[in-house]
């Protein structure tokens, strides 16, 4: 029998908090789970910062990628016989969804901002290069870790099977929403996702929903908007991620000036230098990023050893709301305020806008854009969401932004009451 | 702060209007391959690179009333329309930017239509294969835009002229 085919002799299943099993039958599938670089997952967190705010929230990418294959692997079963659905496709799709996240690093979005990295490079770089997972899918046939790369790169030329794992209403995004609202404890994540894989049908390039399910879809659209807001942009886990994001670069610059560290931050000598190799990529994970966090904490360094001191023990930022139009001036004064104070501004005076977050809500969009979600209608004839559902339309006409300051309260009240600088900040901060 | 924001209103004070999201989508795209430095993120998606990035600053940019957007209602869809405002050229006016003009390469993008910005931008986004293998890219992927020979021989002429520019 072809390796493709092949079929373990006996179910496996994966106890799942969400979906509550995971079931695996293929051997390809057994095996690429097996391999060192999906292991690996285990040590990448979904929610990167968000432990620091919902001390639930330490699952991990592992998790979350073996949430989607199964998701996908629910969504085929559906399709089966029906029109536009290749059945040959299946094994990709199971393979592309089950890896989709495979490049992620630790704490992936603010390491890929100071490092000028992309975890999707790093995911085709697995995929295609030298690795365990390669020789798993060179195995199946010697073109299939290129097709894998494609529908994850969103360029394979079957539509259809693209959208299962990339679009406004695909696996990726139906799990992570239900796997993270579990895990934080909040009750916005939830929608019925049963409900929307009967309703979902197959068309010539992408997958659309039946009008009769639009309620169910519109839930799922509510939970995103939640989420979006009450997780993914809580201003206490942007306060960690703000300070994250300080340590890596404060690193960097030292490390480029010269500066010797007490411990030689090996794991992180390619990174400084902008070209980390797979196999330095591969060798960072967030287990190491925080022994190294632990350890710059006794640098010499103030600047270094105070921020990794609030990461590891979360002394994190305050913030106030903050408007970049109105409140210019007072941005620059409190900047010279800062210095004079001692803080140095680029390190304890910070903006963080919505926009520096790696999630979005749902938003039709313009013609040509990108592709909505589609409602098929018992005509046969699509509509956009927004255009049958007053729900979708009124979350996503309404355009909400966020920008927050963020600054170490705990150093400017050790200032004396009698620093004119201080009252003026204070006074600044807080009218 | 907000550095990023600020080379976008630069973008917008080289030019009176950008019509249409999709056409300010493969615009940037474009600057960025021909290494104007934006910073915005890039993915494949179905009409061709798309950045959800520049989507949220954009948004944010007119809550905050520097730049205004105009929506209009077409037979079928909504189309929109960006200019900088008084706010956004003073906002500004606080930074030193190094970006290079950008007027010649706006007012060529502004002269074409955004079904071959889009097609340009999808040839960018594979300009590491060979030429060829960029127009089985293009045939493949983009099949139902029927993209000719031609098209893609514009393209390329096209790119090389904005590059020239920089």
């Amino acid at each position: 029998m072809a390796y493709r085919d092949e079929r373990l002799s006996e179910e496996k299943v994966f106890k799942d908090p969400v979906h509550r099993y995971v079931h695996v039958r293929d051997r390809v599938i057994w095996d690429l789970i097996g391999t060192a670089e999906f292991q690996r997952l285990r040590r990448v967190k979904q929610l990167g910062t968000s432990y620091l705010t919902f001390h639930g929230a330490e699952h991990s990418r592992f998790n979350h990628s073996l949430g989607v294959y199964e998701i996908v692997r629910r969504i085929i079963e559906n399709f089966k016989d029906r029109p536009n659905w290749d059945h040959e496709e299946r094994l990709l799709c199971l393979s592309a969804a089950l890896l989709h996240d495979l490049g992620h690093g630790p704490f992936s979005h603010s390491f890929e901002k100071v490092f000028k990295l992309d975890h999707e490079y790093f995911t085709q770089a697995i995929l295609l290069g030298d690795t365990e997972v390669n020789q798993v899918l060179r195995k199946v046939e010697p073109e299939f870790p290129k097709k894998v790369a494609d529908v994850i790169n969103k360029t394979y030329p079957n539509k259809l099977v693209v959208s299962l794992i990339s679009s406004q209403i695909d696996a990726d995004r139906m799990d992570y929403l239900q796997r993270d609202a579990y895990f934080t404890g909040v009750s916005y994540g939830h929608f019925d996702m049963e409900r929307i894989l009967r309703v979902m049908r197959p068309m010539e390039d992408q997958v659309v929903v039946k009008e009769s399910g639009m309620h169910a879809v519109e839930d799922y659209i509510m939970s995103r908007y939640q989420m979006y807001w009450q997780v993914y942009f809580h201003p206490v886990t942007r306060s960690a991620e703000v300070i994250l994001s300080k340590i890596l670069h404060r690193a960097k610059e030292l490390y480029d000036k010269g500066y010797k560290f007490k411990l030689k931050p090996i794991h992180f000598l390619s990174f400084f230098a902008g070209q980390p190799t797979l196999k330095e990529y591969l060798a960072l994970d967030e287990s190491v990023t925080l022994y190294y966090f632990q350890m710059w904490m006794e640098e010499e360094d103030e600047v270094l050893s105070d921020l990794c001191t609030r990461f590891v023990h979360r002394r994190l930022f305050k913030y106030i709301e903050f408007n970049p139009n109105s409140q210019m001036n007072e941005w620059m004064e409190l900047y010279k305020l800062f210095s004079k104070a001692g803080l140095n501004p680029d390190y304890y005076l910070v903006v963080d806008s919505s926009s520096d977050l790696p999630y979005d809500f749902y938003r039709p969009g313009e013609e040509g854009e990108r592709l909505p979600i589609h409602l098929l209608q018992p005509n046969q004839e699509l509509r956009e969401l927004s255009r049958l559902s007053d729900i979708v339309e009124s979350i996503s006409g309404k355009k909400r932004t966020d920008h927050k300051l963020y600054f170490p309260l705990d150093r400017l009240e050790e200032m004396s009451n009698r620093s004119k600088t201080k009252k003026r900040i204070m006074e600044i901060l807080y009218g | 702060m907000l550095e990023n924001h600020a080379k976008l209103m630069q973008f917008f004070s080289s030019t009176d209007e950008v019509i249409g999201r999709k056409r300010l989508q493969k615009m940037i795209y474009i600057l960025k391959k021909c290494d104007i430095p934006f910073e915005e993120r890039y993915q494949f998606h179905f009409y061709g690179p798309y950045s959800e990035e520049l989507t949220l600053r954009v948004e944010e940019m007119c809550n905050l009333g520097f730049i205004s957007e105009t929506k209009e209602e077409k037979k079928n869809y909504y189309q929109y329309r960006y200019r900088l405002t008084e706010n956004g050229r003073e906002f500004l006016n606080h930074y030193e930017m190094d970006l290079p003009p950008l007027e010649e390469s706006i007012k060529e993008m502004n002269g074409k239509t955004s079904r071959f910005l889009e097609l340009v931008s999808t040839m960018l986004f594979f300009e590491n294969l060979t030429k060829e293998e960029v127009s089985e890219k293009v045939y493949s992927v983009k099949s139902t835009q029927n993209y000719t020979d031609e098209d893609i021989s514009d393209g390329w002429k096209f790119i090389e002229k904005l590059r020239s520019f920089h």
